[in-house]
């Protein structure tokens, strides 16, 4: 087939004028892109531009309202991921969707429409991986898995249904420096074998690295087409965003080493809750008054259990094992340590951070019911909504919060403006301590800014905190000191001056804690 | 042709208002559907079924009668139901309280002042709360499924009052009849006003707990509690509020009211201990909270209507011979019906022609 219309289309897939409408949104409006075969394609775009909306139109899960794809030359309609499949194209999406109960190798067969003994299977599978050199023993389960390992499951299970066009969402957003340096090389192997690869990042380093074409997108629409090894990262990032993104500024710390420590973490240890969380083994941590520190880490590596730890969500048994503001806290409740001062930001945001279907005022009395009693409640418990709404109003302003209505359901603002409002809910107290996981998971450039700027002004105005992170380009941005997490272990603190990607990396990597000097040395 | 559920951005406010009159509409038709397989005409069978009890003054009270119970429970239960806790038992809790609060009038009679009726009142609230304190503490300590607990509690429950009148409480004056002793007057609960119908106080306190708790829901800070646990137990944890004390705090209010329900209906309506004092009431309630929507004044209107199909139910019995069974049976389609139409709330109704087509529904959207 690829011989036949060879000469007369290079382009493996066409797409022009595809739209899709929700509501009175136009999520994608007109989009065109082709794709050539052998080649690696970006798809560069701030969250909410439409890239999803586009991928899932492509693999058939969404139904475009109007626009027509062309594949191989042919004008084809993907009715359904099966169509779409049928068709070549593969998809390794951002969000696993694996079982941890069952093997590798089940979860590709779970995948597969045939009636193929799980031992072929995973045979295939086995012999696959390790022609990508991407080694994965199929007969593993998945809960014991790392987070890279499950993306090789992904990848490999793609691969198995031997697809011409590969998407790829975000797939170095949970993995370690190395580890997304084994994915580029099985990727540009791929490459040379004639694949085609849509690859979806809003890191622009890596896009100029690998990727020979880039399509960005911008409000649903296409803004460009360009040549990102022709471009910097900062013109990129400048047609991602409209207009110049601000660089975020950290101002020296001065006389941090004689400060206060604000938050104290003594022997922290935590048996696992779950079969699949992670024990945390006697962590120690101090933040002081006036730094941000930062925590690396690949995800499920335990920074959910100490967050939870942290806050209060899971008591200690001893109350000097966490202490705040110099009082111990270990004992109390998530309330009672938001009364010594402390703030806490969790990783996921609708429910979690916040209710999904309450409004942004109610959403405002979630975490400052206790700490704002005096200016929300009135006698007997009462709202008062008119003070509630007003500092919820307040927040948007500050934060730049864009919504469709006046209170809405917190479900109903974008990822990104969800989290500026979540974050500034906290920053509206003044917090002495803040603790923030992912602070800024899934949300525009623009507004990633705006929070690590917020962040940093925090701690220079003589608060203490803490944020774990799998972005490390944002935690270098923002920390005075970085930590590793890995297996529920936490590193030494790395001064900003003292740490590189490599050294992080290593950490992240399970390279044992405080042995950083001789790993160095191997790698 | 295909039909599809599309999902709402936000709630529908129209379908909130809307799906209990759509589903009670639903229900009609399919009654009406119902009476004619049965040999009925549909449209008479409706009219003494629906219209018929409202047409005389003394049958509103019955009304009332019938109503007081049903939303007391129903509030009680809404609060249960908004914190996400499936208290199915109310008509054990009910009738424990009917049983606790009968203590003082059936061991001592002769113990007669106008203290009695507000010691009954609350005895019968600690029945009912202590006796839904069990599924709570399951649930909160062992994470037993509160829905199969409570559930069972209820035919404890009633064979334990099975028990009672037919043994150690029966009256010794009453020829051998499975009953307790007639309340004596200090224990009845006055009528609200006698010179038109039999309507007891029971009504009153139905309304007053209405309102106390749409306040509490609506206006303060245990409302939000109860409404943030329920949808997000997460989000409710990271507030710094407690799942198991909210999981005790449900089951109580609604027991102590279901209890609240009890006692005034034997002490109100009945007069005395029976092996049977409610035409399923706990049961009913739970379609009044959710035709209600699960806000204590839509549950007020809920009450009426399905005290309504209670009376109805007797009518139709005496006056075109079908079965009681049919009460049951237009109570079980109404909570189909009402279930049903809430997907109207969070989901759209999209019809998808042949491919064709498509094109032109979508511009529609």
């Amino acid at each position: 087939m690829r011989a036949l219309d060879g000469s007369e289309t290079a382009n493996l897939l066409e797409v022009r004028g595809l739209t899709k409408i929700f509501g009175t949104l136009k999520a994608c409006d007109a989009i065109d892109l082709t794709i050539a075969k052998g080649e690696i394609h970006a798809l560069l775009g701030e969250n909410g531009a439409g890239k999803s909306t586009l991928v899932k139109m492509l693999f058939g899960s969404l139904e475009p309202h109007s626009g027509e794809i062309s594949w191989n030359g042919q004008p084809v309609r993907i009715a359904s991921p099966h169509a779409a499949k049928k068709l070549g194209i593969g998809m390794v999406f951002q969000h696993f969707s694996l079982f941890e109960a069952l093997t590798a190798a089940e979860n590709i067969a779970l995948s597969l429409n045939e009636d193929t003994p799980i031992s072929t299977i995973a045979a295939k599978a086995k012999a696959l991986s390790y022609s990508y050199g991407l080694p994965l023993d199929p007969y593993s389960l998945v809960g014991d898995l790392s987070v890279g390992e499950r993306q090789r499951i992904e990848i490999i299970r793609c691969l198995l249904q031997t697809p011409e066009l590969i998407i790829l969402d975000e797939p170095t957003s949970v993995l370690t420096p190395q580890e997304a340096d084994k994915l580029f090389e099985t990727l540009e192997r791929l490459r040379s074998e004639g694949k085609s690869i849509l690859y979806i990042s809003h890191r622009l380093e890596e896009v100029k690295r690998m990727c020979d074409r880039a399509t960005v997108l911008r409000h649903g629409k296409v803004v460009g087409h360009c040549d990102p090894r022709k471009e910097t990262a900062a013109s990129l990032a400048r047609m991602m965003v409209g207009n110049e993104v601000k660089p975020v500024v950290r101002p020296p710390s001065e006389g941090i080493e004689k400060a206060a420590s604000l938050l104290e973490v003594r022997g922290l240890s935590r048996k696992p809750a779950t079969p699949f969380s992670i024990p945390l083994r006697d962590i120690k941590l101090d933040v002081r008054a006036g730094e941000v520190i930062g925590i690396a880490g690949v995800a499920g590596n335990g920074q959910g259990e100490f967050f939870e730890a942290v806050s209060g969500e899971a008591l200690q048994d001893d109350g000097a094992t966490v202490r705040i503001r110099g009082k111990d806290a270990g004992r109390l409740s998530i309330s009672g340590r938001r009364l010594l001062g402390a703030a806490f930001v969790p990783e996921e945001r609708l429910g979690h951070g916040a209710a999904p279907r309450m409004r942004l005022s109610e959403n405002l009395l979630l975490s400052r019911h206790t700490t704002d009693r005096k200016a929300f409640l009135g006698p007997a418990g009462l709202v008062q909504s008119g003070a509630v709404k007003a500092a919820s109003q307040r927040i948007v302003e500050e934060m730049d919060v864009r919504k469709s209505a006046v209170d809405p359901e917190a479900a109903a603002l974008s990822g990104g403006n969800l989290q500026k409002f979540i974050i500034g809910r906290e920053l509206d107290r003044q917090p002495a301590v803040m603790v923030v996981n992912q602070p800024t998971w899934g949300v525009d450039a623009g507004a990633a800014a705006h929070i690590r700027q917020a962040l940093i002004e925090l701690a220079r105005s003589g608060s203490a905190v803490l944020v774990i992170s799998q972005d490390l380009d944002e935690l270098f941005e923002i920390s005075d000191a970085i930590a590793v997490m890995h297996n529920g272990e936490l590193s030494k603190p790395l001064p900003r001056a003292e740490a590189t990607f490599e050294k992080i990396g290593l950490l992240m990597g399970g390279a044992e804690p405080g042995h950083v000097e001789p790993a160095l040395e191997v790698a | 042709m295909r039909i599809e559920l599309v999902k709402r951005p936000e709630q529908s406010k129209l379908f909130s208002a809307l799906s209990p009159f759509i589903a009670l509409g639903l229900t009609l038709v399919a009654g009406a559907i119902m009476f004619s397989l049965l040999g009925k005409n549909p449209l008479d069978a409706l009219y003494y079924y629906f219209i018929d009890p409202l047409r005389e003054v003394w049958s509103l009270h019955e009304l009332a009668i019938k109503a007081a119970p049903l939303i007391l429970i129903a509030v009680g239960l809404s609060v249960c139901y908004l914190s996400n806790n499936w208290n199915i038992g109310a008509e054990g809790q009910f009738t424990i309280g009917a049983i606790t609060g009968s203590i003082l009038p059936v061991l001592f009679p002769q113990f007669q002042n106008w203290t009695v009726l507000p010691m009954m009142l609350i005895m019968g609230m600690a029945g009912g709360a202590a006796y839904a304190s069990v599924p709570a503490f399951l649930k909160a300590r062992f994470n037993t499924n509160e829905i199969l607990t409570s559930l069972m509690l209820v035919y404890v429950a009633q064979l334990f009052l099975d028990w009672l009148v037919r043994g150690p409480w029966r009256n010794p004056e009453g020829l051998n009849f499975p009953e307790t002793r007639n309340f004596h007057e200090y224990a009845v609960l006055p009528e609200i006003w006698s010179a038109s119908g039999r309507a007891n106080w029971g009504f009153v306190f139905a309304l007053v707990a209405a309102v106390a708790l749409w306040f509490m829901l609506s206006r303060t800070l245990k409302g939000f509690e109860v409404k943030v646990l329920g949808q997000s137990p997460r989000a409710g944890k990271f507030a710094g509020f407690s799942s198991s004390k909210m999981v005790f705090f449900a089951f109580l209010l609604s027991g102590a009211l279901a209890g609240l329900a009890g006692i005034s209906e034997v002490s109100g309506a009945i007069g005395q201990l029976r092996p049977t004092i409610s035409p399923g009431y706990g049961f009913a309630a739970i379609i009044v909270a959710f035709l209600g929507r699960l806000n204590p004044l839509g549950i007020i209107a809920a009450g009426l209507v399905l005290a309504l199909s209670y009376l109805g139910g007797e009518a139709a019995q005496i006056s075109i011979g079908v079965s009681d069974k049919v009460v049951r049976a237009f109570q079980g389609m109404l909570l189909f019906f009402v279930l049903a139409c809430d997907t109207l709330i969070h989901y759209r109704i999209r019809f998808i022609g042949m491919p064709a087509k498509t094109g032109e529904a979508a511009q529609n959207v």
